[in-house]
């Protein structure tokens, strides 16, 4: 079985930031085999249309790649803006954190796998 | 009353970033707490960024407003562009003319409270939307 890839959003994004870890990030999925991806957004503060898009389309196209997508760390706020909102993000994965987002994928995964690579978004 | 007033630029995906981080400066000095901040900051992601790629870029007016002991925010967001036809059909859930969500205009309508739209072909948009704490 394949690595996990964790992504720790760190800055309020711009849409075209956003656009920029999408592609870059499918990129790396194929480069490193990844067959899961862990999407940490507990330091973002809110999740609008734009934003919730890009992780919809994440988790579209990597699961096209044959990775899983867990999207971990929404704080409860941006949770209850988003449901006003009427962002209901289908087909996105999500956990309470990290530790929690990587045990859903340790069913999936082998003995041999090592520690996730880490990228930072600054 | 206005206590606070100031108009900033929306030409760019940066220039929503600023509005929206100037909105959140704007909803914790009118004692908001933190999950009315994020609806509020929200609601501005979305109608500042409409502002960009359906008007083709506007300007947004940001208001601290005071009213005896209570304390609201307002903002305006104003661009030159198309015009919306149809507002009923634009503020429902779902329907986009650019491929997006669709959730702008009535998430953030929802996410406000006061909301207010004036627009019409050929004549530009300006909406309004307000929140009272």
């Amino acid at each position: 079985m394949g690595r996990l890839l964790l992504v720790t959003i760190q800055v309020d994004m711009h849409d075209r930031l956003a656009l920029a870890l999408q592609d870059d990030l499918t990129a790396r999925i194929v480069r490193d085999g990844a067959r899961g991806v862990l999407i940490d957004i507990s330091s973002l503060e809110l999740v609008d249309s734009f934003i919730g898009r890009m992780l919809g389309t994440i988790a579209s196209m990597a699961r096209m790649l044959d990775a899983e997508t867990v999207v971990v760390g929404m704080r409860p706020a941006v949770a209850i803006t988003m449901v006003e909102l009427g962002l209901a993000l289908p087909g996105v994965r999500t956990a309470l954190d990290v530790e929690k987002g990587m045990e859903m994928f340790r069913g999936r995964a082998g003995p041999e796998d090592g520690p996730p690579d880490h990228d930072r978004l600054q | 009353m206005i206590v606070s007033s100031e108009v900033a630029g929306l030409r760019s995906s940066e220039d929503v970033l600023k509005v929206r981080q100037a909105a959140r400066a704007l909803a914790v000095r009118a004692g908001f707490g933190l999950v009315d901040q994020t609806k509020i900051v929200t609601a501005v992601s979305e109608l500042a960024r409409n502002t960009v790629t359906h008007g083709g870029g506007g300007d947004a007016t940001l208001e601290l407003l005071e009213e005896g002991s209570r304390r609201g925010v307002r903002f305006a967001f104003r661009d030159q562009g198309p015009g919306i036809a149809d507002v009923e059909l634009a503020l429902r859930n779902g329907y986009s003319t650019c491929g997006g969500l669709g959730l702008g205009l009535g998430g953030s309508r929802r996410l406000m409270g006061e909301f207010d739209i004036l627009t019409a072909p050929g004549k530009g948009t300006t909406v309004t939307v307000a929140r009272w704490g």
